[in-house]
């Protein structure tokens, strides 16, 4: 046998990307059942949809760009990227929308940059902003939260997802949706006691929401834990987030939503813990994913309250993905030793 | 002095791997039937050979002579002949064959006479430099740096503490901790001698916690000295020279300079007892302790290996065969090097042989992309952005990494380490950096480039200038000369055209003589003789040559001046 020579380390930690993505995977588990739970079949089927899709696709793109599939089919990346646009996505989104969604986000969100880790944009939010901006009326139609009973049966999903059957009066607006579009008026107060909005410590926030958010914090507790994300962005972004709607709420409660409505509806969480912190499209530096995050928090209830749009999550991120290169060029962290006074520096 | 330990940066755990060679105790290495001894295993200088092929030496005897004050000298490991002086395969990284003395043993291992000092506290620092100079001491960490040199070496901050590193965070290395456990004593004197040369108050030695026999035996032996044991955690790479000083002295080393620069000599044990031997036994550093472990090996432990040793010789004697090994480590699995032949010889800085097997240390796992998940980050112990750093480096843009501080990398691999997408991070930057390095040689041939045009200008207008000045002498002086023969008879003109004759050939004496002097001066500084003599020298050559010139243009002028001709000297 002859020796090999190359560099050092000789030795290196067991584990791969894989096992990064599979964790992800798991973590969105509680988020997934709560929304099931709360909203139907619907984001089951999607997620299943969409991931699988997602699979196909950039086996596809792999394919094409001449690259060994199983190598890089086994990172699960476009696992991930399907599974967080089904999250996403309004629960009986037809199929079509959520098809075309997928196939964008791999396609052209990540492939066409070159793959896992060359995308300057989060590929599951590239695609949620263009479905958002192309079809907004299925976009904006959420199921109507049943938690339990009353939703539509599994069969009855699959029909009004892929059979195209009609889901009149099972939807409605977001609470945050409803809230933006009565903020101020004389009927939100009739509004906030409706069921939509259930009471919780003494804030009234979206009937069911909490559920999902809650789930989906949970899953980013345990990836926290398992060292898969940093603090940094989720802190410095609820931070952000929960402190500016806690200002502007103290100032006119009647204009503006509560932190806890802020904090606990839409995709808070789910954005805060996995579409956030995805390191690909984020800040680099401890310094750096603190701003990243904060940035997130304050255009989300910039957007929130003041823009068009129920929701934010898509645009907050994607504007500071655009951010995150010039953070990184500026917000660059002490290097150890480097700003020692220098005595004798040397030439 | 408060007992604090400082935390430094990032860091990992990697499995330690160190019980398999501490069970048995340090065995003396078999004398091998050839030894290579390299005539550089230090930073600097190599030594020049100062024997003869066939010559026979003592064990001791100098083999080879340092060469400048970054250098130290070479000695004979045992007795015996010198057999051959050539290239052989050494753990030069590049496996460039290097110059080394190969040494037949006689089998006497007969010393060479040598005495030490008994009492060192009465000595001069001096004289206690010099003879760590002749012994060849060199840091045995595996740094290689000419201790005498680090101990004279000037420097602004003055040294008040001396740190002893036994952290051997690297994996499988046992070395230290077997020397720490078996020769506590002859650190703790090495340490103290180094503390008197210096005139440090303080002297610390720092210990990871995953050593507890070897701190035992150390505080016992330091127990009535001033020197202090400092048990630090686990983490790769504390023993870094600069991670160990901030740990103990929580003073940070700036990136431009060295421990020195914080007031602190920092050296390894190994090197501490090299300094007791060779101060009070009078021993040159012909022996080091060096582990030999990894699955490789039936028996893994400690050898006391004369320098020279062929590492397969190390393998065999503690049950494996070269042959069979997939890679042969010297050094850690984190920052060793891979050899390439068995034949390679154990140097000062051997600290550890790893006789590796696919088993144990597998084919790396290969490349994915980067996600930039900032694991490395997080383990980087310069607090470096080595996701930024590989961007950077593969995109070419070597002078955004210089930027991001690359320079300040010390190539630890801890990043590597903990990369999920296992990518060789530190091969990026050993490319990066020699890029760079690459570039920085550009820049300065072409600087060297331009200031030697430039001198060059300069020289041959002073020399055109000088040409002219002559030019005008002579023709002042044949003007003179023409008249004074002219007016041989009528005039007394005191105008002695003889003599501005004799000025012209005067300086022009002068100038050879000062060209001489003046190239004796260029050669002293290259081969870094004393130069003040000839300094000296060439000043009072340019003032005489000077003062001639003066003179002749006193003559040219002062016929001119005096001459009744109008047609005098034109304007140059």
């Amino acid at each position: 046998m002859s020796l090999i020579t190359v560099t050092s380390p000789h030795t290196v930690q067991p584990g791969n990307t894989g096992r990064f993505m599979r964790l992800v995977i798991y973590a969105t588990l509680p988020g997934l059942l709560a929304l099931t739970w709360c909203f139907g079949w619907g984001s089951l089927i999607n997620v299943l949809w969409c991931s699988a899709l997602a699979v196909a696709t950039e086996a596809a793109c792999l394919r094409a760009r001449g690259r060994d599939l199983r190598f890089f089919l086994g990172d699960c990346s476009a696992w991930v990227t399907g599974l967080l646009l089904g999250l996403a996505l309004p629960p009986f989104a037809p199929w079509w929308l959520s098809a075309l969604g997928t196939v964008f986000a791999i396609a052209v969100g990540k492939q066409l940059y070159g793959g896992l880790g060359m995308n300057p944009f989060n590929p599951a939010m590239v695609a949620y902003a263009l479905l958002l901006v192309s079809f907004p009326v299925p976009m904006t139609q959420w199921a109507a939260p049943t938690a339990g009973g009353g939703v539509p049966g599994l069969s009855d999903s699959l029909a009004i997802i892929f059979g195209g059957l009609s889901i009149d009066g099972r939807t409605m607006a977001t609470p945050l949706d409803t809230f933006r579009q009565f903020a101020g008026t004389e009927a939100l107060d009739a509004l906030l006691a409706r069921p939509m909005f259930e009471p919780l410590g003494g804030a009234r926030i979206g009937q069911g929401w909490a559920w999902v958010n809650l789930g989906f914090l949970a899953g980013g507790l345990f990836l926290l834990a398992r060292r898969v994300i940093s603090w940094h962005i989720p802190v410095a972004m609820l931070t952000a987030l929960g402190g500016l709607a806690t200002v502007f709420w103290l100032i006119d409660p009647s204009r503006y939503a509560s932190p806890l409505l802020h904090l606990l509806s839409g995709a808070t969480m789910l954005c805060a813990f996995f579409i956030a912190t995805d390191p690909v499209t984020a800040a680099a530096s401890r310094p750096g994913r603190l701003l990243f995050g904060a940035g997130i928090g304050v255009l989300l209830y910039i957007i929130r309250t003041f823009g068009a749009y129920p929701d934010a999550v898509a645009f907050a991120v994607l504007l500071m993905n655009l951010a995150a290169p010039t953070i990184d060029t500026y917000l660059q962290p002490r290097t150890w030793g480097e700003s020692v006074p220098a005595k004798r520096r040397a030439p | 002095m408060s007992a604090r330990i400082w935390t430094m940066p990032g860091g990992v755990h990697p499995p330690a791997h160190k019980q398999a060679s501490t069970r048995r105790p340090i065995a003396e290495a078999a004398l091998p039937a050839r030894l290579i001894i390299p005539v550089q295993q230090h930073v600097g200088n190599p030594a020049t050979p100062v024997v003869a092929i066939g010559e026979y030496v003592l064990k001791g005897q100098r083999l080879a002579e340092a060469q400048g004050f970054v250098s130290v000298p070479v000695h004979a490991s045992t007795s015996g002949t010198v057999v051959d002086i050539g290239r052989y395969p050494t753990d030069h990284p590049s496996q460039i064959d290097s110059l080394c003395i190969v040494l037949a043993p006689d089998g006497r291992d007969e010393w060479l006479p040598h005495e030490g000092l008994a009492d060192w506290r009465q000595a001069d620092p001096v004289e206690l430099i010099e003879r760590v100079r002749a012994a060849g001491v060199a840091g045995l960490g595996g740094a290689g740096f000419p201790t005498a040199a680090k101990l004279t070496a000037e420097h602004e901050t003055r040294i008040d503490t001396v740190v002893i590193n036994g952290m051997e965070c690297e994996p499988y290395i046992t070395a230290d901790d077997m020397q720490m456990r078996e020769r506590a004593h002859e650190i703790i004197e090495g340490t103290r001698i180094i503390q008197h040369i210096l005139r440090a108050p303080t002297a610390l030695v720092g210990i990871e916690d995953n050593k507890p026999e070897a701190i035992r035996a150390m505080q016992r032996a330091a127990d009535g000295t001033d020197v202090a044991i400092r048990v630090a955690p686990t983490k790769y790479p504390s023993g870094a020279a600069r991670q160990t000083v901030y740990i103990l002295t929580g003073r940070e080393v700036p990136n431009w300079g060295h421990t020195i620069d914080v007031g602190v000599f920092c050296c390894n044990t190994g090197t501490a007892a090299a300094v007791y031997r060779a101060i009070v036994h009078g021993e040159p550093l012909i022996s080091r302790i060096t582990t030999v472990s990894g699955a490789g090996v039936r028996e893994p432990r400690n050898l006391d290996v004369r320098i020279g040793t062929p590492v397969g010789d190390l393998i065999r004697q503690c049950g494996g065969d070269p042959a069979q090994l997939s890679r042969l480590i010297l050094g850690g699995p984190m920052m060793g090097v891979t050899l390439h032949e068995a034949t390679i010889p154990v140097t000062k800085l051997t600290n550890c042989l790893i006789a590796a097997t696919a088993q144990d240390f597998p084919p790396p796992p290969p490349e994915q992309p980067c996600i930039r998940c900032g694991a490395c980050s997080e383990a980087c112990p310069v607090a470096l952005l080595p996701q930024q750093l590989l961007w950077f480096a593969k995109a070419g843009e070597f002078e955004k990494a210089e930027k991001h501080h690359l320079r300040a990398c010390i190539e630890c691999g801890a990043c590597a380490y903990v990369c999920p997408s296992n990518i060789p991070l530190v091969q990026y930057y050993r490319h990066a950096k020699g890029e760079l390095r690459a570039q920085a040689e550009e820049k300065a041939k072409a600087e060297a480039s331009k200031q030697r045009f430039e001198a060059r200008q300069t020289r041959l207008t002073q020399d055109e200038a000088e040409r002219e000045v002559k030019r005008q002498a002579r023709l002042a002086a044949a003007q003179a000369h023409a008249r004074s023969t002219a007016n041989d008879t009528a005039s007394a003109m005191p105008t002695p055209p003889s003599d501005t004759k004799s000025l012209t050939i005067a300086a022009a004496m002068a100038r050879v003589g000062l060209k001489k002097a003046e190239k004796a001066l260029a050669v002293a500084v290259e081969a870094n003789e004393p130069t003040d003599a000839l300094v000296t020298e060439v000043e009072r050559l340019k003032a005489e040559v000077a003062k001639i010139e003066a003179e002749l243009l006193n003559a040219a002028s002062g016929v001119k001046t005096g001459g009744a001709e109008p047609k005098g000297a034109e304007p140059a």
